[in-house]
């Protein structure tokens, strides 16, 4: 069958156009434009505008030179302490709820007079992981993500992206990594995949390897459970949220800092080039459908980050109480892994466990925490933690963790390689493996570093 | 020309086709400008019946969903939001290739009333691709609190093809969509889009190679439309109908029922 | 219309009319899109914190350019 091809008529349509081709494309967009004028000039009739005049008195306040930042800073704090106070209480109900489900477990698995080992897998390992993963994470993603889809819906967003751009502009990035750096905080995954919305492959490009440096839901309950117990426990308990919630916050404009340099040294780098046009809309604000905001953020975000991570926390879970139980000579093979890397971590303010942890982790961030804390567990004497004082009772007193200690991790957790469906996503958008392995090498690099400078640095001025 | 297919990057028709067209009688696309309630149209026509990808493609990713009519399945489409199918950017190509290549059974245009002439923009955009149109203003209640009336008798006699009012937060106005994108896909009723007119030099050049077009092409793809694009130079998209010509005639393009359809049904 | 200034030189409030738009390539197209073509009405409403991007009112959606971007646009103060 023949071959059809467009080249004669092409050919064709430029002798036509001639010199003008220029011209008919500009012909065109004005000539649709012109109609779309006239026919909405026929069949648009205005009474009044005072609407779209209380928009402009909103957005006069939070793109204001004055109020814009600290409305923006706000807005993310109250974002945090809702999300920080309120999944506090259901988040014991379910830890409570489900470690005595473990408990009935046990007793079943010893009627049935079940191997040791047997219990120790499927209870201790792949259950009691389950148990931490959902207890630590459904409840705050059940709040974040509502109210993170409500603020996309009410149009707020757009704002943030139009107040930053300015500071993107000079990295060398587009404005839109704002928008796709947002995303990051539902889930870098589906931050990796918003960066789509940026068309020049440059920019987004920055974005993509960037992109890790905002925390993702899996890494806020780490973040929130290690400020809660170093930095809020050392206040009254009436301040501890507030305190927290600030931590975290504080935590995040880090990221965002850290965000904007690697951009610009991407941008002066190997990403060198010139910024983009962009161009952003600034919607009307709308009141959110708060009904639909809730059905789709719980079954669109909330279930599937939730299942990813129980699909990856179940396996991961057993693996662990494999490695914590199988002894070569005295010691299992855990704290063997862990005292290799231990001189490593230990001059970045870490310990072998948790350097450890964060490599097991890699399948998801969600189970760096309970992976530590089952590794540190299997070791030790406790058998059930309820609680944030258990948790601190094992950090601190069994383990002898600072805050030191707390910070570098928090640190490094904010930098280190992305999760493993992360890098997943990258290569599926790049096509493109140096670019996955360079995503996943500079967090790495950059958490290093700065866990090394901030624990020497403590060390040395001896605030420890 | 040189562009290779692959430098095309854009999603083929079959790839974006294997929405499983098998188990459903009609295939409608919801174009749209962002921030137009696209999504809420979306999700009040299909419910919980739909399939996102890993995020509520906001305006990334596509989605899709069904709804039951007079017991017709209709697929819903969630096509990416625009302001136009010019620009060539990642979105605009994935909305243009769907509404051209894949041929829906009818396209609904969401419209935001309180913005008009801004969105009808995209909607004689489309217009110029299909004349399965059917037009939706949508946020007609924004409208009536800005005071803002949109006469849609008027608005359909000037673009020649169906249009509804809408506020899809409060249902309003959506069972007529239903019934007014049945009539088109059905063929019951065949909207006439009135062509935009262009300028006089435009205009001529346009009479001078639609003809060659016509003989060239067929009727697969809206000849005035084709040589817009031919006389615009836009070599990507030139680059994709011949694809998309020459894919047709070695392996049928879309499964199930399109291929009973294009062996002359 | 005597005198054409660049977008990016109007203040907040000011309204002026394209006259053309001097960007080449991609910018051009995406201008062109976003509905700046010779003869449209354009408002600037505000600036950033920092001042650059810039929000105008084009075609009734309030749009935000940067400041380098706002300056391929040849436009004549208007009223």
């Amino acid at each position: 069958m023949a071959h059809k091809t467009l080249t004669p008529l092409l050919e064709e349509a430029q002798k036509i156009a001639g010199p003008h081709q220029g011209q008919f494309r500009d012909s065109i967009v004005t000539g649709i434009y012109r109609t779309a004028e006239q026919i909405a000039g026929d069949v648009v009739s205005h009474t009044s505008t005072k609407r779209q005049d209380l928009d402009r008195q909103i957005d006069n306040i939070i793109t204001s030179p004055v109020w814009g930042f600290p409305v923006m800073f706000g807005v993310l704090a109250v974002v945090f302490w809702v999300t920080i106070a309120g999944a506090n209480v259901p988040s014991g109900i379910l830890a409570t709820g489900l470690f005595w489900i473990e408990a009935r477990l046990t007793d079943l698995f010893m009627a049935l007079n079940t191997p040791g080992w047997l219990h120790g897998f499927l209870v201790l390992g792949v259950y009691r992981s389950l148990a931490w993963v959902i207890s630590v994470m459904l409840p705050p993603m059940a709040i974040f993500f509502p109210l993170f889809t409500l603020l996309e819906d009410l149009g707020y967003l757009p704002r943030v992206a139009f107040n930053l751009d300015h500071f993107f502009h000079k990295a060398g990035a587009h404005g839109k990594q704002a928008l796709t750096m947002s995303m990051g905080f539902g889930c870098n995954a589906a931050g990796i995949i918003a960066c789509r919305i940026i068309e020049s492959p440059r920019e987004r490009l920055i974005a993509t390897l960037t992109n890790n440096f905002v925390p993702c839901n899996g890494r806020f309950p780490t973040l929130i459970a290690l400020v809660s117990i170093f930095i809020a426990g050392s206040v009254s308990l009436s301040l501890s949220s507030a305190v927290a919630t600030l931590a975290v916050a504080g935590l995040v404009v880090f990221g965002i800092a850290v965000t904007l340099s690697i951009s610009w040294l991407l941008s002066k780098t190997i990403l060198r080039g010139e910024p983009s046009s962009f161009t952003l809309e600034l919607p009307p604000y709308r009141k959110p459908l708060v009904g639909q905001v809730l059905v789709r953020s719980v079954l669109d975000r909330t279930i599937f980050v939730l299942s990813r991570a129980i699909v990856i926390a179940a396996p991961a879970g057993g693996l662990i109480w494999i490695l914590a139980n199988t002894t070569v000579g005295d010691a299992s093979v855990l704290s063997i892994l862990a005292g290799w890397l231990d001189p490593l971590a230990r001059f970045m303010g870490l310990d072998g466990f948790i350097l450890l942890a964060f490599i097991l982790g890699l399948p998801a961030n969600e189970i760096v925490l309970p992976i530590l804390i089952m590794s540190y567990v299997c070791g030790g004497a406790m058998t059930e933690l309820a609680s944030l004082t258990d948790l601190r009772h094992l950090l601190v007193d069994q383990h002898g963790w600072t805050w030191l200690t707390a910070l570098c991790t928090m640190v490094f957790s904010l930098c280190h390689w992305p999760c493993g469906t992360t890098l997943f996503t990258i290569q599926r958008e790049q096509h493109n493996w140096r670019w996955t392995l360079l995503a996943a090498m500079i967090p790495t690099t950059v958490g290093v570093i700065i866990c090394m400078l901030i624990n020497n640095l403590v060390r040395a001025i001896g605030l420890v | 020309m040189g562009l290779t297919y692959q430098s095309t990057g854009q999603l083929t028709t079959r790839e974006m086709f294997d929405a499983k067209s098998d188990n459903c009688d009609y295939i409608i696309a919801l174009a749209g400008n962002p921030n137009t309630g696209k999504s809420t149209v979306f999700n009040a026509l299909t419910g919980l019946r739909q399939h996102t990808g890993n995020w509520p493609g906001k305006t990334v990713q596509r989605a899709e969903g069904n709804y039951i009519y007079k017991s017709h399945r209709y697929r819903l489409i969630d096509l990416p939001g625009t302001y136009s199918l010019l620009s060539n950017s990642a979105d605009e190509e994935v909305a243009r290739d769907f509404i051209c290549f894949a041929r829906p059974d009818a396209t609904i245009v969401v419209l935001d009333a309180t913005c008009l002439e801004r969105n009808l923009n995209l909607a004689l955009q489309v217009m110029e691709i299909t004349n399965k149109v059917v037009v939706c203003v949508n946020l007609i209640d924004e409208a009536r609190r800005k005071k803002i009336q949109v006469d849609a008798a008027k608005l359909s006699e000037r673009l020649g093809v169906p249009v509804v009012s809408t506020a899809a937060r409060s249902n309003e106005g959506l069972p007529r969509l239903i019934e007014l994108v049945s009539d088109v896909a059905s063929k019951r009723v065949c909207p006439k889009p009135q062509p935009v007119s262009y300028s006089k030099d435009l205009e001529e050049a346009i009479a001078r190679l639609e003809p060659r077009v016509r003989d060239v092409i067929g009727k697969d793809i809206n000849p005035r439309w084709l040589t817009l694009r031919l006389l615009d130079g836009d070599t990507r998209l030139l680059q994709a109908i011949e694809n998309h010509l020459n894919a047709g005639r070695t392996a049928p393009v879309v499964h199930g029922r399109r291929r009973d359809y294009s062996n002359g049904a | 219309m005597s005198d054409t200034i660049t977008l990016n030189c109007l203040g907040n409030g000011s309204i002026a009319l394209v006259k053309e738009v001097v960007a080449e390539g991609l910018t051009r197209r995406r201008l062109l899109d976003l509905g700046l073509v010779p003869g449209t009405k354009v408002e600037v409403i505000r600036r950033s914190p920092v001042g650059d991007p810039i929000a105008f009112n084009i075609r009734g959606a309030v749009i935000a350019l940067r400041r380098e971007v706002a300056g391929k646009v040849l436009v004549s103060p208007w009223g």
